[in-house]
């Protein structure tokens, strides 16, 4: 809103943010969601582990490497 | 209404990370193997201690290497398309396919590259298995300051933009991010143990081949999905008929 009302011509037409109560729920479900793939590729069987063995830390070694995870 | 704006922005979101996954599994295939498997053959070479194969290489410099990196495209690609919803219209006059780079852009610095200038990707053989919890969580933790003083620094050019104008009140905001991270770096504690002989040149290719891979991954996000953006968000522009400049 600062910034709304410094051009007298505007050469872009405003787009109206959308209200934060529509995005909430999404934010909040898949969030959590998205946040907990990233922890499957990024931690799991490395630093903590839910499920046991090295089958998940190893199918997605060259990716956690690679992508800059702490992989062992 | 809004709500299926934000469901279809975030279907968008996903198939975007989807993409750009795509692109950067290849560039990772193609790129960074050579330097992963020149690390194993250090690891190899110096350590007698080696379990059976419980995921062949081969496996994971293919199949494993496309899951890992096509489900976090997906996450990230979830993620900021929640964070492009919150930012349009929020952070300037700008339009979608503008909001979508400048999140994808914020979103690599902030994400990766802040958080590697301390902690850097480290390929297989340097790390010592018994620090990985610690390791760990300093990276995460790491990313987590990284982006939460983005989030101020934003916050704060906001601020002082009525009175000092865009341009020096974003100058002030990145100088106060640059100096918040500065001295959150020199805080946390060293994280790097690179083994003796471990040859430097393979390192830095690793690191570079890594920075590469992101790089692609963001970029290819914020391309792709400010294209998807535009057509929900503007169509008449998308199509054409509307030009650029609307005096």
């Amino acid at each position: 809103m600062a910034q709304s009302t410094a051009a007298p011509t505007p050469t872009t037409p405003a787009i109206t943010p959308l209200p934060v109560r529509a995005l909430v729920p999404w934010a909040v479900f898949f969030g959590v969601l998205m946040l907990v793939l990233l922890y499957f590729v990024g931690a799991e069987q490395g630093a903590t582990a839910l499920v046991s063995g090295e089958g998940v830390h190893e199918w997605v070694h060259d990716a956690r490497h690679l992508l800059g995870f702490p992989c062992h | 209404m809004n709500s299926t704006v934000v469901r279809t922005l975030l279907v968008r979101g996903m198939l975007a990370g989807l993409g750009a996954g795509v692109l950067a599994f290849v560039f990772a295939y193609l790129v960074g193997e050579g330097p992963v498997d020149a690390a194993i053959a250090f690891e190899e070479a110096g350590s007698h201690e080696h379990g059976e194969e419980l995921v062949s290489r081969s496996v994971q410099s293919t199949a494993g290497l496309a899951t890992g990196v096509l489900v976090f495209g997906v996450a990230i690609g979830g993620i900021l398309a929640l964070a492009f919803c919150f930012a349009l219209g929020r952070i300037g006059r700008f339009g979608a396919r503008a909001t979508a780079g400048l999140t994808a852009l914020g979103g690599f610095l902030t994400v990766y590259l802040v958080p590697i200038l301390k902690y850097p990707a480290n390929p297989p053989a340097v790390g010592d298995p018994d620090t990985i919890d610690k390791r760990t969580a300093l990276f995460v933790l790491m990313i987590a300051l990284s982006v939460l003083l983005a989030i101020g620094a934003v916050l704060l050019g906001r601020r002082l933009a009525p009175a000092w104008g865009n341009w020096n009140a974003s100058t002030a905001a990145a100088v106060a991010f640059v100096a918040a991270v500065a001295v959150a770096m020199v805080a946390l504690p060293a994280g790097d143990n690179t083994p003796k002989g471990f040859p430097a040149t393979d390192l830095w290719e690793f690191r570079l081949a890594s920075l590469g891979v992101q790089a692609v991954l963001w970029a290819g996000f914020g391309l792709l999905f400010g294209y998807l953006a535009e057509r929900v968000l503007e169509p008449e522009r998308a199509h054409g008929k509307v030009s650029a400049v609307v005096a």
